[in-house]
């Protein structure tokens, strides 16, 4: 993957359209991925966002780091907001009052946005077949308000509203399995993807956009800040996050399962040890999590198509 | 002109809708509101009406979607009741801050709880500071004229702020009445179309929504507050306007029988002409009684209150909510509160009646006025506020 990534990034768009002097934190990579999802799409794009992160980060007014028109509503309805951009774009082009230029509407929002909030508005506009891209940015919990834990924190993990103390070692749930719900609304596309991946990411934000109907792709955004790891490290953890399958990149294209990186596991330890969220864990909570990530990427290649 | 056509209200009202030529419908069913989102699914399903309909999960995201499709500059409608503009609450803030000329009907219904799906205020009062114009009508006719007003005062580009047309849920949504459509051509002459003051649109990136530190915030609710008194300039030339096309003009505060009155009821929606009989029946038993009719809620008409309430002892103020543990009604409330400077400020007696659609008549409305023109006034001033007919 290396050689290819070297020769494929000179074929990136050198345009930003989530441009520098945002206020994200030093070492953000959700912000890396807001960078290369706003590159894939390109300037043909209204974006609609939900608060959070990304939305504080870059609009405070008078300064905006938007070079793509851009809406901000509400937290839980930015799924809702870009249906209604989409309906207002299509009823507008087909009366011939605005022409036709094909332009793609991304709805975004983190995770807390997406899997517990917004979750109603995003499985409503899924199941409609709007025309649109939905974008998690996931980090794994509220990061915005301050780290509390979300429905997408994995097992394990300290969070200011899960944390070790103790009788309690930290998030007691497993994290929501949002592209599997994605894909139960039978959507054309669902994928999953990293910004330690730039180029996997890339390609599947543009054939998500390419897909006629709802299209949603869950990127695991590393957070130096709630994850607790030293900022340098956020595109190292990312990598691990993959390559011990506890974030296994695929997609999945008209329901059927492709595995976008299969090789041979890391032992999860090497994905949970640098991080301080992580800290408390026991090598028996290890030892649970390994069996569960072993298990779950394992059903993963029987739904790719792997043998038994 | 065209004759009047015996039908319901709701299914005049969306028709009206559908002569605007609306862009995008986003709608949640709810009681009473379902007839005028059901006919309005008809118009677009028959291909009466090039509309995106868009059948939301819930009021929160009709809103939201109305939002995003007003933002890309698309003429749009929605509709609710109660609960579920309760639950749009956050919804309608947003869109009157953002500037969104987003046109709602409410057909207002109690909120619960106890749950009653049946007629009365309190679901509006719920969003009177949201920022957005409110006006409230009388009868079928007065929501019909006044569709084709609402879209055309929110996307004026002095207002661009959401509109809400208030009737009353059932009494007055489902009621068959005479209505005098209009003709498509005289749609097309008052409603010019829809040309906002941003759009979003790749040729021309603009950020919508964006964060308000505290070093603009209070200049933003300034704004926000300064365009909507001013709106009302633009509104008052839309009525003047609407006159001129259909000869009906309608105005902030209505009055009835005013002349030489010294007490008056004042009242908001389909009540009104329920108390304009009781008020018939007093004046001829020789009683000086006359009406007031508030049909601008927000902007609150405060220069033309004062005009109509001169020569007035006593404002019967007819409220259908209560603000619990508060000054009893909210109209009662707002209205004392604008006369409070004027010279010989009527005295304002306050009734809370007719919650959750409870039967009021005429009969009802000459026992309030007996008994508060006969109250002393140390009485009147021991008792805010009175809620009528509640058995102990």
């Amino acid at each position: 993957m290396e050689p290819l990534n070297i020769y494929a990034s000179r074929l990136v768009n050198k345009q930003e359209y989530f441009t520098p002097g945002h206020k994200a934190c030093q070492g953000c990579a959700e912000a890396l991925a807001v960078r290369l999802v706003a590159k894939a799409l390109g300037p043909n794009t209204v974006v609609a966002s939900a608060t959070g992160c990304m939305e504080v980060v870059s609009s405070a007014y008078p300064h905006t780091s938007w070079g793509v028109p851009w809406i901000h509503v509400a937290f839980e309805n930015a799924a809702a907001v870009a249906s209604g951009v989409e309906a207002g774009f299509k009823a507008l082009v087909r009366k011939g009052k605005i022409p036709d230029q094909k332009t793609t509407i991304l709805g975004m929002g983190g995770d807390g946005a997406t899997a517990d909030i917004g979750f109603q508005a995003l499985s409503g506009a899924l199941e409609r077949g709007h025309d649109f891209v939905y974008v998690c940015y996931d980090n794994e919990a509220y990061m915005n308000t301050g780290i509390q834990r979300s429905s997408s924190t994995p097992y394990g993990a300290s969070t200011t509203t899960s944390p070790a103390g103790k009788v309690k070692p930290g998030q007691l749930t497993w994290k929501k399995n949002m592209a599997a719900i994605a894909v139960a609304h039978e959507i054309p596309y669902v994928a999953t993807a990293c910004a330690s991946y730039p180029m996997d990411l890339i390609e599947k934000v543009e054939k998500a956009a390419a897909m006629e109907g709802p299209a949603y792709v869950h990127i695991l955004s590393v957070c130096p800040t709630g994850w607790r790891i030293p900022t340098k490290k956020a595109i190292w953890i990312g990598r691990l996050a993959v390559e011990t399958g506890v974030f296994p990149l695929f997609e999945v294209v008209n329901g059927r399962y492709k595995l976008s990186f299969d090789q041979e596991l890391r032992p999860v330890k090497e994905y949970l040890k640098p991080q301080g969220r992580f800290r408390h864990l026991t090598d028996e909570m290890i030892d649970t999590i390994q069996k569960r990530t072993n298990s779950d990427f394992e059903k993963l290649r029987i739904k790719a198509g792997a043998k038994t | 002109m065209a004759e009047k056509t015996g039908i319901e209200v709701s299914i005049a009202a969306a028709d009206a809708v559908g002569m605007t030529n609306v862009d995008v419908v986003a709608a949640y069913p709810i009681t009473p509101q379902t007839h005028i989102v059901e006919h309005l699914a008809e118009l677009v399903a028959s291909g009466e009406l090039d509309a995106e309909y868009i059948p939301v999960e819930s009021e929160h995201s009709a809103m939201s979607v109305c939002c995003g499709s007003s933002a890309a500059g698309a003429r749009t409608f929605t509709c609710t009741s109660s609960q579920g503009l309760a639950l749009m609450n956050e919804i309608v803030f947003l869109a009157a801050s953002m500037s969104l000329p987003i046109v709602m009907m409410l057909a207002n219904r109690s909120l619960s709880g106890p749950l009653s799906i049946w007629n009365d205020h309190s679901d509006v009062m719920s969003i009177r500071d949201s920022g957005c114009i409110q006006m409230f009508a009388e009868n079928g006719q007065e929501v019909f004229d006044n569709t084709f007003f609402c879209f055309k005062v929110a996307e004026n580009k002095k207002v661009s702020l959401p509109v809400i047309l208030n009737m009353d849920g059932f009494s007055l949504s489902h009621m068959i009445e005479p209505i005098e459509y209009w003709t498509q051509e005289m749609v097309d002459a008052y409603l010019p179309d829809f040309e906002p003051v941003h759009r979003l649109h790749p040729d021309k990136p603009v950020t919508m929504g964006a964060l308000g530190m505290p070093d603009v915030f209070t200049e933003a609710k300034k704004l926000q507050n300064e365009t909507l008194i001013n709106s009302k300039s633009v509104i008052l030339d839309a009525w003047k306007e609407m006159g001129e096309v259909c000869g009906r003009e309608y105005h902030p505060v209505e009055t009835y029988k005013i002349e030489g009155a010294k007490v008056a009821f004042l009242s908001m929606g389909s009540m009104g002409e329920v108390v304009s009989l009781a008020v018939d029946a007093l004046r001829e038993k020789g009683e000086a009684v006359g009406q007031l009719k508030l049909r601008l809620w927000r902007p609150f008409p405060f220069e033309e209150l004062a005009e109509a309430v001169k020569g007035l002892d006593q404002i019967i103020v007819l409220d259908r909510a209560i603000s619990f543990g508060g000054p009893g009604g909210p109209v009662a409330s707002e209205i004392r509160n604008a006369l409070y400077h004027q010279d010989n400020m009527p005295f304002v007696t306050n009734y809370v009646c007719s919650l959750a659609g409870r039967d009021i008549t005429a009969n009802d409305f000459i026992k309030i006025y007996e008994e508060s023109s006969s109250a002393s006034e140390e009485m009147l001033k021991r008792n805010d506020y009175t809620i009528y007919g509640a058995r102990e």
